[in-house]
């Protein structure tokens, strides 16, 4: 009964959609207020709607209800109940459905939260986030059906696979599409802008909450499937740049951009037809990762089980969508106007160069990823792209936009001098200097290119806080009078210096641990001593263990520092008998300062164990980096211009101004 | 109202490019093809060398000697692999029209490749065992069973990754035998 | 037939991704670091978008000790890239090579930067002055010089 609910409900959304898309651009375009105010109650209603189709998914697989396929497929009645619940997303069908939830919240909160919208941008915004919907739904009924049946309903489940069993990976796909889907309004109001033929400092001010919003969450998705490859894959690695990943990152730097390009937009009406492009961008880039997971033309071990004819359906929304979205941009972008002109050096000019470098790497990570198939596709035999030529392209390019964000931060509107900031930033280029020097000397030359690494990250670091002190006069007068200022600086100047310094912590321990890693493989028995980073390990011997669902061996090693016991660790390897499964389980040792990473191998011949230990110094900084940097943008969203809106002229009676000439 | 200005038309028509990449890659797709198919390095090149000892207890191996001046059929497979089993009848099929095939044992136990012979049939005109895998790597093989077909100059000419299936030898063999048998050795 | 895909994934992603055991390395570091700098280029063609240094697999374990057994055997690494290249074709490159066919893909980094600071360099000399909206007519220019003389002598 539920599920058939379940299914009436997304067709019902479907057909509310289409009604959301169609009548408030009508209503717009007429003046009609009415058909304007639909907009509100049909978006409202499709988040209803949808909702009611996703708890309806969600009961089948807390019950256990093995008659409808996607939960037969998917789950199993010994999974725990937190895992019941995020194999509703872990899953082509249900994790679509997922999607248009998040759509119809985005919409929802646009409808409820609008109220400092103009009718018509608001009625726009939404049907194009209706037509969206639609799109998506029909994709969903026609060809990913979650609610099939299945008569007689099998009595288990076959879905217990163990490494979906996993925080890290269970929970981070909710915190991607927030990020992905969220993307889709910057695209609805840019759309709408265009229709309209008008984009301003209000737009602006409007478009950036969804915007940041769907940033922060895209930032710690990322994040945390990085963390979770990192100790559930064994070795210290936490980016591989497969084609998923990046289908996830190239989003996040057209976002990034984004976000930049629209100060520009509010601060002095400039930058229009870039940012709308760049709107436009953040979604559709999205819109093709989407494609790229699930129609099966790359190869990838996040793949969802793949499916040529979703994929031709997907494109076709894709063709639509993006082709529409960048005609409207070609036909009416022109039209635009341009606004306040600045110098070269200046904020807007630091933030034009920042957008620039980030959608040049933007195009460099999609091209890379998209190449195998376009070279195919003119004939150009098969050729892989992997890892190291990410690494030899992307990296580079990165590093002139880390030293732009801390200058460009303190750059003046319209003129700055270039001199003048760099001066001021005496304390951060100091900073990097010695950091760059110290290692230098300290680890050996060879290692140049890493002393550079952490001075750019110490750059970013002392830089910000530099920022901070400028706005809040310290040193400059008395400290109460510092204190008053900060409490009175605007939340997004907050925002800014943690999210601009988290990057630098994030730039550290990518660059701490890429170099520095300590890697010992050996074969090891009871009893042997190691010494790894500041550690000395003793593996104390490994022997079987057993789990709920599995058998495995567990391996000992006691840490040591300075004679002391420091931790115990425990890395394992399970095997899985009924999924026949295995995976490895890492002994990791947190701390602030790195690492150590044990991991239990295959028996040796003539007894003992092969066993890799490692210590990977700074590499939690990485994600604790980008969780400072979701904060950031956090912070930033609870500025109280959000939620103030642009300011609106006071209306002048038409008569007064004809009277008087 | 500004005309329509060229720069503005560029992430239109890149993205239209793509789009019309992407449609032909899903009809291949769909039509069969499997995206991790990889061209061999050695077409058009002269088949690598064939120095195998034989599984034991059956014959005196594979050597270079043995396939030149014909048109040969050299598969790669094992006991132990499904799909070659799902294949051996193709094979047997075409020895029995006639078709010189030899065969590459690759990593597997002597007893258990013998048996795999004894019950489905032994197609090969000869058998060489490759336990340490070097020689399939030499011949560029990553997928198990691979046919290669060399022609009568001893050049690799095709190759087929995955089981030979009973469409594969209409749309495929049969043509390219037939062609290659046309040629001079 | 998923299923199979969805344990083949799983496997993968089980892995410990550093795969060399110890009974492959070499006792010269210097070669043996020269055998993982090679390893990590080389794509491991059974798995998914994992180089020969990550995998677990059959093939991978194979091309390793071939790797090494080369450097010992004296080769440069050019050598024994040109090996495993003959053998395996262009695709088991991580690396591209840079070729006629890749020359857009290696290109792009710079060759899409300069494209970036042209068309900059283009739409800032194009620029015009926003139109003056609130320019005054005449009389109203009167009026506020009129305004204006009034304040100062105040």
């Amino acid at each position: 009964m539920i599920p058939e609910i379940g299914l009436f409900s997304l067709v019902l959304a479907f057909i509310v959609s289409c009604a959301q898309g169609v009548v408030p651009l009508v209503g717009a375009a007429r003046g009609h207020q009415g058909m304007m105010e639909m907009a509100r109650t049909s978006a409202t209603a499709q988040f209803v709607l949808v909702l009611i189709a996703f708890a309806a998914l969600m009961h089948s697989y807390v019950v256990s209800d093995f008659s409808v396929v996607n939960v037969a497929t998917n789950s199993h009645t010994l999974k725990p109940m937190l895992y019941k619940i995020s194999g509703v997303w872990g899953n082509h069908e249900g994790s679509m459905v997922l999607w248009v939830l998040i759509l119809a919240l985005f919409g929802l909160a646009v409808a409820v939260s609008g109220g400092n919208l103009p009718p018509g941008l608001r009625a726009r915004v939404l049907a194009i986030q209706g037509l969206i919907g639609a799109g998506f739904l029909s994709f969903i009924i026609w060809t990913s059906n979650p609610f099939e049946r299945l008569s007689p309903a099998p009595f288990e489940g076959n879905g217990l696979n163990p490494i979906l069993q996993d925080p890290g990976l269970a929970f981070h796909p909710p915190f991607l599409y927030l990020g992905y889907v969220g993307f889709s309004m910057a695209f609805s109001f840019a759309v709408a802008a265009l229709i309209e033929g008008r984009v301003d400092a209000a737009w602006a001010r409007w478009v950036r909450p969804w915007t940041l919003a769907a940033w922060c969450a895209l930032t710690v998705g990322i994040a945390m499937g990085s963390w979770w490859a990192y100790y559930e894959l064994g070795w210290g690695g936490w980016w591989f740049w497969d084609p998923v990943e990046n289908a996830s990152f190239i989003p996040w730097l057209v976002g990034t951009a984004l976000l930049h390009s629209a100060i520009v937009v509010e601060k002095r009406d400039a930058l229009k037809s870039w940012t709308v492009l760049l709107a436009i961008l953040a979604f559709s880039t999205s819109l093709l990762g989407t494609f790229l997971v699930r129609s099966g033309v790359l190869s990838s071990v996040h793949a969802f089980a793949s499916d040529p004819e979703r994929g031709v359906y997907i494109l076709g929304l894709l063709v639509i969508v993006i082709g529409g979205s960048l005609t409207l941009y070609a036909v009416r972008a022109p039209q635009l106007k341009g606004g306040g002109l600045f110098a070269p050096i200046s904020r807007e000019g630091a933030l034009v160069f920042n957008n620039l470098m980030l959608t040049t790497g933007a195009a460099v990570v999609t091209l890379g990823t998209l190449y195998p198939l376009i070279l195919e596709a003119f004939g150009g035999g098969k050729v892989s792209v992997g890892a190291p030529f990410f690494n030899a392209t992307f990296v580079p390019l990165m590093a002139p936009v880390l030293i732009a964000c801390v200058a460009g931060a303190m750059m003046s509107w319209k003129r700055s001098d270039l001199k003048g900031v760099l001066g001021r930033l005496w304390a951060a280029f100091a900073a990097a200097l010695i950091v760059t020097v110290a290692v230098a000397l300290f680890m050996g030359i060879k290692n140049i290119l890493a002393a550079l690494g952490l001075g750019l990250a110490a750059w970013l670091v002392v830089g910000s806080a530099v920022e901070l002190a400028e706005r809040i006069a310290l040193f400059r007068g008395s400290l109460s009078n510092s204190l008053r200022r900060a409490a009175g600086l605007p939340r997004s100047a907050w925002g800014m210096v943690i999210a601009h310094g988290a990057l630098g912590l994030t730039v550290a321990g990518i660059t701490a641990s890429s170099a520095w890693q300590d890697e010992h493989i050996q074969h090891m028995r009871a009893g042997d001593r190691l010494s790894v980073g500041p550690y000395e390990v003793v593996f104390e011997g490994a022997g079987p263990v057993k789990g709920p669902n599995w058998d495995g061996i567990r391996g000992t090693f006691k840490v040591m520092r300075d004679g002391k016991l420091v931790t115990t660790l425990h890395p394992e390897k399970r095997d899985y008998p009924a999924e026949r499964n295995q995976t490895t389980e890492a002994g990791i040792h947190y701390t602030a300062a790195g690492d150590l990473y044990t991991v239990l191998g295959e028996r040796a011949e003539g007894g003992g164990w092969s066993t890799r230990i490692y210590f990977n110094p700074l590499v939690a900084w990485i994600w604790i980096g980008a969780v400072f940097m979701a904060l950031g943008g956090l912070v930033s969203l609870t500025d109280r211009r959000h939620r103030v809106g642009a300011p609106r002229r006071a209306a002048v009676p038409a008569a007064t101004a004809t009277e008087s000439a | 109202m500004k005309a329509l200005q060229p720069r503005f038309l560029i992430p239109v028509a890149a993205f239209l490019v793509l789009a019309t990449i992407f449609g032909v890659h899903l009809s291949e797709i769909s039509g069969g093809k499997n995206i991790s198919d990889l061209p061999s390095a050695l077409i058009g090149k002269p088949a690598p060398a064939l120095d195998l000892p034989p599984v034991e207890g059956n014959g005196p191996g594979l050597k270079s000697e043995q396939i030149r001046g014909k048109v040969a059929l050299v598969n790669i497979w094992a006991s132990w692999c499904p799909p070659c089993r799902l294949e051996h009848p193709v094979l047997m099929r075409l020895a029995r029209e006639g078709v010189k095939l030899y065969g590459v044992n690759y990593k597997d136990r002597p007893e258990a490749a013998l048996a795999f012979l004894a019950e489905l049939g032994n197609p090969f005109q000869a058998l060489g065992a490759d336990q340490a895998g070097r020689t399939s790597i030499d011949w560029g093989v990553y997928g198990y069973p691979e046919t290669f077909v060399v022609d009568k100059k001893g050049i690799v000419r095709y190759r087929h990754v995955g089981p030979i299936m009973p469409r594969d030898l209409d749309a495929k063999i049969y043509p390219l035998l037939k062609k290659l048998g046309a040629e001079n050795g | 037939m998923r299923r199979a895909v969805f344990i083949l994934i799983g496997l993968i992603l089980a892995a410990p991704a550093v795969a060399v055991e110890p009974n492959e390395i070499l006792k010269d570091p210097a070669l043996e670091a020269r055998a993982r700098d090679i390893s990590r280029e080389l794509r491991c063609l059974v798995c998914q978008n994992q180089s020969i240094d990550d995998s677990n697999a059959d093939l991978a374990r194979d091309l390793r000790v071939i790797v090494r057994e080369r450097l010992s055997a004296g080769d440069t690494d050019e050598q024994v890239f040109k090996y495993v290249v003959s053998r395996y074709g262009d695709f088991v490159l991580l690396r591209p090579p840079v070729k006629s066919s890749t020359l857009v893909l290696w290109g792009a980094p710079v060759g899409l930067l300069v494209l970036g600071i042209i068309g900059l360099a283009i739409w800032y000399r194009r620029r015009e002055p926003p139109e003056k909206e609130d320019s005054l007519t005449e009389e109203e220019r009167a009026r506020l010089d009129a305004l204006l003389k009034a304040e100062d002598g105040k």
